[in-house]
C-alpha cells in the first residue's frame, strides 16, 4: 500500500515539471530548440499519468485531457479539443463492450439519449470552430471551474427511489435488473422524469462539441439524480453514451482539418495504458487523496484557461 | 462475463460484439500507422521536424498554411505517412455507425418500431456529421 501510495506521488512529481516544461515551451514557442519527437513524447508520459490520475479520481480521460493540454502545451485549442473528442471516444469504445455485456450499461437507456446528445453536439462542435479562441477558452474555463463545483458539492445515490415511471419512460420500456456483486443481490430499476432529462442532454451534448471534453461529469449526474437510474447504471450507461456523443463532434473536427495525429495518436495511447495501470491500482487501493489532487488539477488548469482566455496569463 | 441469470438483450449484446472486434482493430491500426509515421517508413506531407510550426495556429490557418484541404480530402494523401494514420482515425470514429446499423435487423425482427426509428435516426446523424456536408465557418 505503502509503495502504491509512493508511486502515484512519484507520478504526480513527474507530471509537474513535464507541464511546466511545456508551459514555458508554450510561452516562448521561438526559443524552443526542442526536437520533434520531445513533444510526442511529453505528451504520452503527461497522458499516461493523467489516466492513472483519472481512474483514482473516478472521471473521464477527456475532463483532464483538455484543460491541461490545452493550458500547458503549445497546441492551437482547435487541435486539442479535436484530440480530446478522440481521447474521450476511445476510452468509451474500449470500455463498452464489457459494459453492455455485463448489463450494466444500458441500450435502451442510452439510445434516446444519444441521439440527443450527439445530434446537439454535433451544433456544439460547429459553434465551438467558429467562435474566436478567446471566447472559447474562456466559456472553457468557466466549464471546468462548474465541474469543479459539481464534483465538490453533487451528491450521488446509489440507488434513487423511483416510485412510478413515467408514460415516456414506460412507452420506450426502459427499465432493467442488474446484479449487484457487493451484496449479491438483483436489482431491479426503472427510471423517471424522462422528458426533463432528455432535455439536458441538449445542453451536455453542446457543451461535449464545443469543448471536447467528454460528459461523464454531466451525464452520471442527470441520468442518477435527476432520472433515478441506479447509479452503477448511470456510471456504465455514461460511459457508453460517450462512444455515440463524441462520435458524431469527432467527426466535424476531422472533416474541418482540427485532427493532427501526432497529437492524437500519442494522447490515446498514454491515456489508455495509464487507465490500464489506474485501474490496476485501483484494484490493490484507492488513496483518498487522489479526489483532491484531481479537483485541484482541474481547478489549477480552469483558471489557466479562463486567464488565457481573458489575456491575463497567455 | 454476464450474470448467467440477468437476461441481456439480443440487440445489445450484438452491439457490444460488433464494437469490441471494432475497437481491438481501430486500435491495432492507429498503433501501426503512427509507427509508420514517426519511424518516416512514409513520407509525410508535413515533416516530422516541421509540425512544431504548424500545430500551434488555428485551423483554418494551418490548412492554409499546409495545403491541407479539409473533409475527406485525406483519402487521396494516404501514401502521406502523416494522413496514413486517419485510416485508423476514420474507422475508429466509424465504429457506433457499424453498430448501429448491425442491429437495425435485430429491432427489425423484434417489431420494436420505436427503437428501430431511433436507431436509423441516429445512422442518419452519425452518416450526417460523418459525410462532410458540416463545415465550421472558421475564425
Amino acid at each position: 500500500m505503502r509503495h502504491l501510495k509512493a508511486a502515484v506521488l512519484v507520478l504526480i512529481l513527474l507530471f509537474i515539471p513535464a507541464i511546466l516544461f511545456c508551459a514555458d515551451a508554450s510561452a516562448h514557442p521561438e526559443s524552443s530548440v526542442a526536437p520533434w519527437w520531445i513533444w510526442p513524447l511529453v505528451l504520452f508520459i503527461v497522458t499516461f499519468i493523467l489516466g492513472i490520475v483519472a481512474v483514482l479520481g473516478g472521471v473521464g480521460g477527456g475532463v483532464l485531457f483538455v484543460p491541461i493540454i490545452g493550458g500547458f502545451f503549445p497546441f492551437h485549442l482547435d487541435f486539442v479539443r479535436g484530440a480530446g473528442l478522440l481521447v474521450a471516444l476511445c476510452g468509451a469504445l474500449a470500455a463498452g463492450p464489457g459494459l453492455l455485456k455485463k448489463g450494466l450499461a444500458d441500450l435502451r437507456l442510452a439510445m434516446p439519449v444519444a441521439l440527443i446528445a450527439s445530434s446537439c453536439a454535433i451544433v456544439g462542435a460547429m459553434v465551438g470552430l467558429a467562435l474566436p479562441t478567446n471566447i472559447v477558452q474562456t466559456a472553457l474555463g468557466i466549464t471546468i471551474l462548474g465541474i469543479v463545483a459539481i464534483m465538490i458539492y453533487a451528491k450521488k445515490s446509489e440507488l434513487p427511489e423511483v416510485k412510478k415511471a413515467d408514460a415516456l419512460s414506460t412507452a420506450l420500456r426502459i427499465n432493467g435488473i442488474y446484479h449487484e456483486a457487493s451484496t449479491g443481490q438483483d436489482i431491479n430499476w426503472k427510471i423517471h422524469r424522462t422528458p426533463q432529462g432528455l432535455a439536458l442532454f441538449i445542453i451536455i451534448g453542446v457543451m461535449a462539441g464545443m469543448f471536447g471534453l467528454g460528459a461523464g461529469w454531466a451525464n452520471v449526474p442527470v441520468l442518477n439524480l435527476l432520472m433515478g437510474a441506479p447509479l452503477k447504471v448511470s456510471v456504465a450507461t455514461s460511459k457508453f453514451l460517450l462512444s455515440v456523443t463524441d462520435t458524431s463532434a469527432a467527426w466535424i473536427y476531422i472533416n474541418n482539418g482540427a485532427v493532427l495525429p501526432m497529437i492524437v495518436v500519442p494522447s490515446i495511447i498514454g491515456i489508455m495504458l495509464g487507465s490500464i495501470v489506474g485501474v490496476k491500482i485501483l484494484a490493490k487501493t484507492k488513496p483518498a487523496s487522489i479526489r483532491y489532487i484531481v479537483i485541484f488539477m482541474l481547478l489549477f488548469a480552469g483558471m489557466r484557461a479562463l486567464l488565457k482566455g481573458t489575456g491575463i496569463w497567455n | 462475463m454476464q450474470e448467467p441469470h440477468i437476461k441481456i438483450a439480443e440487440e445489445q449484446t450484438t452491439y457490444a460484439g460488433v464494437l469490441d472486434t471494432g475497437m481491438k482493430a481501430g486500435l491495432l491500426i492507429i498503433i501501426f500507422t503512427f509507427a509508420v509515421y514517426v519511424f518516416n517508413l512514409l513520407q509525410p506531407h508535413i515533416p516530422n521536424a516541421e509540425i512544431s510550426r504548424y500545430w500551434s495556429l488555428p485551423v483554418h490557418q494551418y490548412l492554409q498554411a499546409t495545403g491541407v484541404h479539409a473533409g475527406w480530402s485525406w483519402l487521396h494523401m494516404l501514401g502521406k505517412g502523416d494522413f496514413l494514420n486517419f485510416a485508423g482515425i476514420a474507422f475508429l470514429a466509424g465504429i457506433s455507425i457499424i453498430c448501429y446499423i448491425r442491429i437495425m435487423p435485430v429491432l427489425i425482427a423484434k417489431k420494436d418500431t420505436a427503437y428501430t426509428v431511433i436507431a436509423l435516426l441516429e445512422i442518419l446523424v452519425l452518416v450526417l456529421a460523418a459525410s462532410g456536408v458540416l463545415r465550421s465557418g472558421g475564425h
